[in-house]
């Protein structure tokens, strides 16, 4: 019984990851193809990774564009969605709280076109009503990926909080604090993980987006999923798979560090359990 | 100052006077129209069961919480305006509530910090405290790597290290093991002796609160139900919860026969209940007494003359406890009497010893009887 339940689990395990990780063997092992058709194998070769890297400045414009449109968003993000979350969870029943809560999560469960489509809207009213924004590229889709980004942020800082219970905080008021003193001396690095995770979700969310960018990019405003898919409606081409490869590897080495971190700070809390029991005293 | 400060009120203001407090979180009523005074120096506990509203009246001590109605001052200030950061009070938390991401160092300077002390006298006063509570070695120690007692020591060193008029501690040493838990006991109360600080202590053990306190206030429902010494509490309950909320309690429903500026004759199950001590009540009122079970004598032989105070009855089990033995002993209305004795001797031949079933005479002194009006 118990061995054909676990048998069961293992073909099903090994089928899952079979169905995920081998499209992305076949792009790795496609990006080193000489030929310029795709499925035609034409033996191996850095060909594309060279066409990549010395001909193809738009895509390092679009990487660029991407990254600072991603950093940007995931910081105001944060700073945004945790001054939501401390409203929601620290300052007691307000008027409209619950209708503020609801009006918080609304991008989550919106259709990112309906998104796309009403900030697009909202762009070209203002546009014409103050003359900004002036053209629409950088300012506007920071500004689109930071509406949806900060959702994300205020509910994983908010669950965070919750669970933090309030101890810590009167404690540090009933020992003399301030209430901003409060916040920045045991608030905020009570709340670094929270922090941290937040910020990587918006990150990769904004880097990920290609809807709600597309709807309110502007001519010569390409981040790097627009162009990938711009240059994939015309065809699959080996310089693109290239492109992936790259991006493969780097998440694959930043998922390895994440990895890492975590089994370093598993150890020290293990060695301080230890440590409290071997305390005594 | 004098040892019983709350006896010589025209010579000694309250530190802390708590007047009419009531609060109320939506329906339920936590803390219900509170009146309190606490001296410079006592060691006052809070005793009661859980969900009573010992925490709630803490915290508006503290500042985390307001009263809806009265008033509460400490040192002669009113304190409805003043926010916890600006009281004379430290708390020591259930949770303790160590900052995890300071040394137990800079938990303890904290509190110096807020007030802007140099830090040449921050680190003297931090090195002094941490002597008190012997955590020297574990300066450097972050909380979790410390074991529960030292937890708690360092919370306690935390909230002292402020030298504030009124220390509360929410249920200092409900974390601990029962042993951990009966030396700390002991620290507490010589902690507080040496710092001359108030404490004010919230717990829900009774022996805690006897052992600990000065004075304590037992609390029900969001009400004080009785406020005294832990001799007064014990000895001299006035309501039917008191006396079995605190060690335990034989109690029996009466009627008043006599009643006279020094003596009380109750009508009761156990026959005529002579008190040799005047008490409020009326002749013919319905009245409760209270017998504790040490206080009653069990013998094989029977009394020389009859009269008040005694009664015969036979034992229906015996709980050998080690260093008491206690008697279920059934009267003849078939109500149960708890009564203990001592094993001043080793039991080795049972022969003399009280056994199931014997007939046997219970006695009392006039002086032990409690008249519980409630
Ligand atoms: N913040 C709060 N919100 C709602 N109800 C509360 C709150 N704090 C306490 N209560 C209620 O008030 C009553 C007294 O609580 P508490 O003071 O914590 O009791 P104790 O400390 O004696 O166990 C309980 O019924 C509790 O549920
Ligand atoms: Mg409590």
């Amino acid at each position: 019984m118990q061995g054909t339940r676990s048998r069961f689990l293992t073909v099903m395990i090994t089928l899952g990851m079979a169905f995920f990780y081998i499209p992305m063997i076949l792009l790795v092992i496609y990006s080193f193809n000489y030929s310029r058709i795709v499925p035609v194998w034409g033996g191996w070769s850095t060909r594309w990774y060279e066409v990549l890297f010395f001909e193809s400045p738009e895509v390092w414009a679009a990487v660029r564009l991407s990254l600072q449109i991603a950093f940007v968003n995931a910081t105001c993000a944060v700073i945004i969605g945790t001054l939501a979350a401390l409203a929601m969870v620290r300052f007691g029943r307000f008027r409209g709280r619950t209708l503020f809560g609801g009006m918080l999560v609304a991008p989550l469960v919106m259709p990112e076109v309906i998104t796309g489509i009403s900030l697009l809207v909202l762009f070209i009213t203002l546009q014409q009503l103050v003359g900004w924004p002036a053209e629409r590229g950088f300012t506007t889709i920071t500004i689109a990926h930071i509406t949806f980004s900060l959702a994300y942020v205020a509910i994983t800082v908010q669950a965070r909080l919750t669970g933090m219970g309030q101890d810590l905080e009167e404690a540090a008021s009933d020992l003399g604090a301030k209430p901003f003193k409060v916040l920045t001396a045991i608030t905020i690095p009570r709340l670094t993980p929270a922090l941290v995770s937040g910020w990587l979700l918006a990150f990769t969310l904004s880097l990920d987006d290609l809807v709600i960018a597309s709807f309110v990019t502007g001519p010569g405003a390409n981040t790097l999923p627009i162009l990938i898919f711009s240059r994939i409606r015309l065809g699959l081409r080996p310089d693109i798979n290239a492109l992936a490869t790259i991006i493969i590897l780097v998440v694959a080495v930043c998922v390895a560090i994440a990895a890492l971190i975590m089994y370093r700070q598993h150890k020290r809390d293990l060695r301080d359990e230890q440590l409290a029991e071997r305390g005594g005293g | 100052m004098t040892e019983e400060p709350w006896l010589d009120q025209a010579n000694n203001t309250p530190l802390v006077q708590i007047r009419g407090v009531s609060k109320k979180f939506g329906d339920v009523t936590a803390v219900d129209n509170v009146d309190l005074d606490i001296y410079q120096g006592e060691l006052f506990c809070l005793l009661g069961g859980s969900g009573c509203g010992k925490t709630t009246l803490l915290r508006m001590l503290a500042g985390f919480e307001f009263p809806n109605s009265g008033s509460i001052s400490i040192g002669g200030q009113d304190m409805s305006t003043v926010p916890a950061y600006e009281r004379p009070t430290n708390m020591m938390f259930q949770s303790y509530a160590l900052f995890p991401h300071m040394s137990v160092e800079r938990n303890i300077a904290f509190g110096l910090q807020q007030d802007r002390m140099p830090k040449g006298e921050i680190a003297d006063r931090v090195h002094e405290i941490l002597k008190l509570v012997e955590l020297q070695d574990f300066k450097k120690r972050k909380p979790q790597q410390l074991s529960g007692g030292q937890r708690q020591r360092v919370a306690l060193a935390r909230a002292l290290v402020k030298e504030p008029r009124l220390l509360l501690l929410d249920e200092p040493l409900a974390a601990l093991d029962k042993k951990l838990r009966k030396q700390t006991q002991f620290e507490l109360a010589n902690i507080q002796e040496q710092v001359g600080v108030t404490f004010i202590v919230v717990t829900h053990d009774q022996e805690e609160a006897m052992t600990l306190s000065t004075r304590m206030a037992v609390m029900d429902a969001g009400r004080f139900q009785q406020i005294g010494t832990p001799t007064e509490i014990y000895e001299f309950p006035q309501s039917r919860f008191v006396a079995d909320f605190i060690g335990s309690a034989n109690i029996l429903q009466g009627r008043v026969t006599e009643d006279s500026a020094d003596h009380v004759r109750v009508d009761t199950e156990l026959g005529e209940i002579y008190i040799d001590h005047g008490q409020q009540v009326s002749t013919g009122s319905q009245i409760w007494v209270g017998l504790r079970p040490e206080k009653i004598t069990v013998s094989k032989s029977a009394p020389e003359t009859p009269g008040p105070n005694q009664c015969k009855g036979v034992v229906d089990d015996i709980g050998y406890l080690g260093e008491v033995s206690i008697y279920k002993i059934r009267l003849d209305s078939g109500t149960i009497i708890d009564a203990t004795a001592p094993n001043r001797i080793r039991p080795m031949s049972r022969t003399h010893a009280i056994t199931w079933e014997d007939e046997v005479y219970l006695s009392w002194e006039p002086s032990s009887p409690m008249l519980l009006n409630t």
